[in-house]
């Protein structure tokens, strides 16, 4: 492949992997809290259909993305609920969330199956930028929702690892008891993280049907929400590593076609399990190294009961 | 004493004779409301593997429940959309037959043995089950040979194209697609023997992300004609962004890509369903498995857009009459295969059941069979 072509791919790869990118950001915040959300799929769902429909309804895919965030937050405030005020099972609740989101879309979303969509995100060619020869192609050729997530990524990073906000979010998922004990409301944070997990959530799906796609259709997300999952541990906790990897997985799905058209015999089948392979690789070397280091929040999956402490 | 007696005795008598009039008016009713409900209500129930909105192969099956419902007037039709292929399928058809369904139809593969099953509870009851593979006393299958549409799409595109490089964006590498990818790069090559299909396999029927990629690396790739197997019209909407053309499916997909699109092949269930509902209905209908092609109307080449030139419309005009007339099919030989050889010599003609287990591909087509 001469060098345009791979421009070309690392743009696709770009376009791919945001998807995966917000809805794995907001895992990172929800897990750095200690909350395990795995209902991710059910939220990205509900907010591509809450996006694409409200998009149809007005007209315009702002108000449209706006809505994709609330209904991924009202999806994690379920979640949030069961899981911090009623110290409810949070894998259980996540699958459920799952299910329900798979469901609830597709029942929201019947009648607006196949519709073109009315207003869209369209690709932006940054002045003068994208004039950088092979850069410009790769970088600066894209809609507004590729920008917004990595200054996205950008801001969270430094929220977890500049401010005192970001502290308690460590703290509660490192060490409930503790922070309870210096005066940080243990369920106030967590909801919070939860509640920004699904905003995230909901933009990822949004991205699907009003920039990429861009359409509705039932299960549109087909998969992408566990991607997500596993990219969290993948990128190891951290929202910038995250980037990094949402595009080397979207890259991978761009590579699936790529190499079929430039007829390299590897199989399309081998190349989506690549991913996965990936992510059981770094979960083993995660866990060899000592959890701390790597960054796995040491009471990620536990409900914090204060009178148990 | 006496007059008390006979009271009684009178009295009873009068039960006895409500009791017998009631019986028999029962005995009427019994008998007459299956007789009313089969006049006025003839039940037919569907079973969809998606929603009539997707524009694709759902809602072909939708149009011809309509034009069922238009042509045998009385007739109530009942629909059960998204069920999963399965165990699933199983409890969604028996509930239709409970509803007082007397036809239950399925439009996907998977629903064959949970509709075999069923149909062994319930002889009374006929089924129709769209591409199935195997048929019982009360079920039959039909399909139709949406190749020779697919045929004529090829030289539509064979003709358009200016780079000889057309993209064929497939879902599973099946029979059914190969016969179409195939099909298609014949009509290409019978128009322009430069011209190349290059296919990509997406292995997903409706993610319309997944298609999309496909479809943009095939434009990477250098086609400026894309055709596509596939429900959804995602690669429709890639052509238009792209600026290049297209060939849809399913149903006519004009209005997803105004300037791209050429034409699509089309499912046109309607004829085949009023067919066998009315046999059903008269009695005279048997099982059977129902492989339909242009001269039934089962499949057919939406409208031709009018940026192609009218002499590619007459010659594709003329290609569909000898079709139809029986003169001629599309795997008539000679064939020759992806390498070159001879496949099919000239005089002869591939079976149904060659056609219906093709595993290889037709010279001309670039990619490989996963």
């Amino acid at each position: 492949m001469e060098i345009n072509g791979i421009a070309a791919l690392l743009a696709v790869a770009i376009v791919a992997g945001t998807p995966l990118l917000y809805a794995a950001m907001g895992e990172v915040m929800a897990e750095r809290s200690g909350i395990l959300n795995l209902g991710v799929e059910g939220m990205m769902l509900v907010g591509a259909v809450s996006g694409f429909m409200v998009t149809i309804i007005t007209g315009n895919h702002w108000i449209g993305i706006l809505a994709a965030a609330g209904g991924g937050a009202v999806m994690a405030a379920i979640h949030a609920f069961i899981t911090i005020t009623l110290k409810g099972n949070q894998v259980v609740s996540g699958l459920a969330l799952t299910i329900f989101g798979t469901g609830t879309s597709g029942f929201l979303g019947k009648n607006y199956v196949g519709m073109p969509a009315v207003d869209r995100f369209t690709p932006i060619d940054i002045p003068y930028l994208c004039d950088i020869p092979v850069l410009g192609t790769i970088l600066f050729k894209h809609d507004a929702m590729v920008y917004l997530s990595i200054l996205t990524a950008i801001v969270l990073w430094y929220i977890l690892y500049r401010t005192s906000w970001g502290l308690s979010i460590r703290a509660v998922g490192e060490n409930p008891a503790a922070a309870d004990a210096v005066g940080i409301s243990v369920s106030r944070v967590r909801y919070m993280a939860t509640i920004i997990g699904g905003i995230m959530a909901g933009l990822g799906g949004a991205y699907l049907s009003l920039a990429y796609a861009p359409t509705w259709q039932e299960s549109i997300t087909a998969g992408r929400g566990w991607i997500a999952v596993a990219l969290v541990i993948f990128a190891l906790w951290n929202p910038l590593l995250a980037v990094a990897g949402s595009y080397l997985f979207g890259g991978v799905e761009a590579l699936t076609f790529r190499i079929q058209t430039a007829g390299i015999h590897v199989s399309p089948f081998f190349l989506s399990m690549l991913p996965y392979l990936f992510t059981i690789l770094v979960l083993v070397i995660v866990t060899i190294r000592r959890r701390q280091e790597a960054g796995v929040p040491a009471a990620l999956g536990f409900p914090y009961d204060r009178e148990e402490r | 004493m006496n007059w008390r007696k006979l009271g009684i005795f009178l009295l009873m008598l009068v039960f006895a004779a409500t009791m017998v009039v009631g019986c028999g008016d029962s005995q009427d009713n019994d008998a007459q409301a299956p007789d009313q409900s089969q006049q006025e209500e003839f039940k037919v129930g569907f079973i969809y593997i998606g929603a009539p909105g997707d524009a694709g192969w759902t809602f072909a099956h939708d149009q011809g429940r309509k034009y069922l419902e238009e042509q045998i007037p009385g007739i109530k039709t009942i629909t059960l959309e998204n069920v999963p292929e399965g165990a699933d399928a199983e409890r969604s058809i028996e509930q239709l037959v409970q509803e007082g369904c007397q036809v239950v139809i399925a439009n996907s593969f998977g629903y064959g043995d949970p509709m075999l099953e069923v149909a062994k509870r319930y002889p009374d009851v006929s089924f129709l089950h769209c591409s199935g593979l195997s048929t019982a006393d009360n079920v039959s299958t039909f399909f139709g040979r949406i190749y020779q549409a697919r045929y004529l799409s090829g030289m539509i595109a064979g003709a358009m194209t200016e780079t000889n490089k057309i993209g064929y964006a497939a879902a599973y590498a099946i029979p059914e697609v190969i016969r179409g990818i195939n099909a298609f790069t014949l009509g290409v090559q019978a128009v322009n023997p430069d011209a190349t299909v290059q296919v990509v396999w997406s292995n997903t029927w409706v993610d319309p992300t997944l298609e999309k990629q496909a479809a943009e690396s095939l434009i990477a790739a250098g086609c400026d004609v894309l055709a596509q197997h596939a429900d959804t019209p995602a690669v429709q909407q890639a052509a238009q962004d792209a600026g290049i053309l297209s060939v849809g499916y399913n149903s006519d997909m004009r209005k997803f890509a105004p300037d791209a699109n050429l034409t699509s092949p089309v499912w046109n269930w309607g004829p085949y369903y009023v067919r066998a509902i009315s046999g059903i209905m008269d009695g005279t209908w048997e099982s059977e498995a129902y492989w339909g092609g242009m001269v039934d109307g089962i499949v057919d080449l939406a409208p031709i857009a009018d940026k192609v030139p009218t002499e590619v419309k007459d010659q594709v005009a003329a290609k569909k009459q000898e079709i139809i007339q029986g003169e001629w099919d599309v795997f008539m030989g000679p064939v020759k295969a992806q390498d070159g050889t001879v496949k099919v010599p000239e005089g002869q003609v591939m079976t149904d059941d060659e056609m219906l287990s093709m595993d290889w591909f037709v010279y001309g087509v670039e990619g490989t069979i996963e």
